[in-house]
């Protein structure tokens, strides 16, 4: 990188636009209460929240593991008619509200849905169930996986396939001991981000799968509700834990994204 | 510089945008989230101002103001919040009882479930779904269980009572116990059933100016036409007592 000198403007400018996004964390820091912290951390409620928000975010990210993985192989080596339109569709959930999304999975997976009503005849419901929030964080982060496993697949050196089939290799023995070994880094990337997506899913959950404790009620769910309470202390302390897990994430990730600087 | 000069502008604009002319004055209006259809019309037929509301559960309103959200008049769904916000300091003046409100089953149009009464909610299969305890639709369903000698698990806690009302319409859940209001603005797409007045619980609805507002005549006058005949009217027309 060739370093110059910014412009008087253009480096106030970009203080002020670093000075946005650090101010209000600064905020969340300095008002959180560091006294009760672990009081608030270790209530029932929280602990319960956190256990929660854990194993829906990890079994997502498993199920987003199992189907993403493949999705993106196709994406990357198969081309088929209405190729375009399908990941389109599939990457959707990164841009649309999550709300939207929670309605949507409503009239799909609902009591009254397109496939729910075919499920309740069989007695499933995932409407309130934990495993209606592994669905919804698994719809709007496994988009995440996909598309970071998918470039993984495009930016990597095909000859070592080449080379494993010449030698007599079947395509699934290629599949799982060079190709997914060559990509493991991207896998390992889009895993992680999944998993920091569906950690901090909100509109999506609170809408299809509702809100109880220990049920449904994930770490995003238990701050917003203890926002409501009018004791916004052990909101602050939840939301410290979800900074600090993202922070975690971006200087686990940080040669991938923020260069080497 | 002419960016600089462009974004100068626009802070101005950000932090100096007092209307100025004859036009009738804009005062905000926090209402809790059962007064939504009735505060709307009531707001449309109310010419001191023009009224613009911001809807959501009771303890919502009183963060939001406490945070420094601009609220002109508050109107609580309960009493304990709004004493609450009067203790933090946020009040002007005595908040006015402006109307009440009392409790219903609600259930899907057709009540596949056949519930006639509070103990059906405890039935097996049935998905019993309340808004949560810190809402005062929450407490006050909680309140009702009680009485009756009910206990009833609720499915999900919904951050405010329309939100209920949202998930019975949709057939996600079979019955709530929400505000006799909340079942007539919907009409037809849900049925209500009536809770005996031994086990009912009467709302009161308080309504305040916030302190610190510049709109106090505004907001006052707001206040006033809530309590005139003519805004008793329409809040009866919505199912308030």
């Amino acid at each position: 990188m060739r370093r110059e000198k910014a412009p008087l403007w253009i480096g106030l400018l970009a203080a002020l636009g670093a000075a946005f996004f650090i101010i209000p964390l600064v905020g969340l820091v300095v008002r959180a209460p560091w006294g009760d912290a672990a009081r608030s951390l270790t209530s029932a409620d929280s602990l319960e929240a956190l256990k929660l928000s854990l194993i829906a975010s990890l079994s997502s990210t498993a199920l987003a593991l199992v189907l993403g993985v493949p999705l993106a192989w196709v994406y990357a080596r198969v081309d088929f008619p209405g190729r375009a339109v399908v990941r389109a569709l599939t990457t959707l959930p990164m841009v649309l509200p999550p709300v939207v999304g929670g309605i949507a999975l409503l009239l799909a997976f609902g009591r009254r849905g397109l496939l729910g009503s075919w499920l309740a005849l069989v007695g499933v419901s995932l409407p309130f169930t934990t495993a209606g929030v592994v669905l919804a964080e698994t719809f709007v982060a496994m988009p995440f996986l996909v598309l970071t496993v998918e470039a993984g697949l495009r930016s990597m050196d095909r000859r070592y396939e080449d080379a494993a089939r010449t030698l007599g290799a079947r395509r699934w023995t290629v599949f799982t001991r060079v190709t997914l070994p060559l990509i493991a880094p991207s896998i390992f990337a889009g895993a992680v981000l999944c998993w920091a997506r569906a950690l901090g899913e909100f509109g999506a959950t609170i809408t299809f799968a509702g809100n109880f404790p220990g049920v449904t009620q994930t770490m995003p769910l238990a701050v917003y509700l203890l926002l409501e309470t009018n004791n916004p202390q052990g909101s602050y302390v939840l939301s410290l834990v979800l900074l600090l897990v993202s922070l975690a994430v971006l200087v686990g990730l940080r040669h991938r994204w923020l260069g080497s600087a | 510089m002419r960016k600089f000069v462009v974004v100068l502008g626009l802070l101005a604009l950000a932090c100096g945008g007092s209307p100025s002319g004859s036009a009738p004055p804009t005062i905000d209006v926090f209402a809790a989230a059962s007064l939504t259809d009735a505060f709307k019309a009531i707001g449309g037929s109310f010419h001191g101002a023009s009224a613009r509301f911001n809807f959501a559960g009771t303890p919502t309103l009183v963060t939001q103001i406490e945070q420094g959200a601009h609220a002109d008049v508050f109107a609580s769904a309960d009493t304990t919040n709004m004493d609450k916000l009067k203790a933090d300091g946020f009040v002007s003046g005595e908040p006015k009882v402006f109307a009440h409100n009392q409790l219903e089953i609600v259930v899907g149009a057709s009540n596949p479930k056949g519930i006639t009464s509070l103990s059906d909610l405890a039935r097996p299969g049935v998905i019993y779904i309340s808004a949560a305890p810190t809402v005062p639709a929450g407490k006050y369903a909680a309140q009702a269980l009680a009485k009756a000698g009910v206990t009833v698990h609720p499915r999900s806690l919904e951050t405010d009572v329309k939100s209920v009302v949202s998930k019975i319409e949709l057939g996600e859940a079979d019955a709530g116990i929400v505000y006799t209001t909340d079942v007539k603005a919907a009409g037809t797409k849900v049925t209500g059933v009536q809770i005996p007045d031994a086990y009912n619980v009467v709302a009161t609805y308080p309504i305040v100016v916030v302190k610190g507002t510049g709109n106090a005549t505004a907001a006052s006058a707001f206040i006033d036409y809530v309590l005139s005949a003519e805004g008793q009217a329409k809040l009866a027309s919505f199912g308030f007592q």
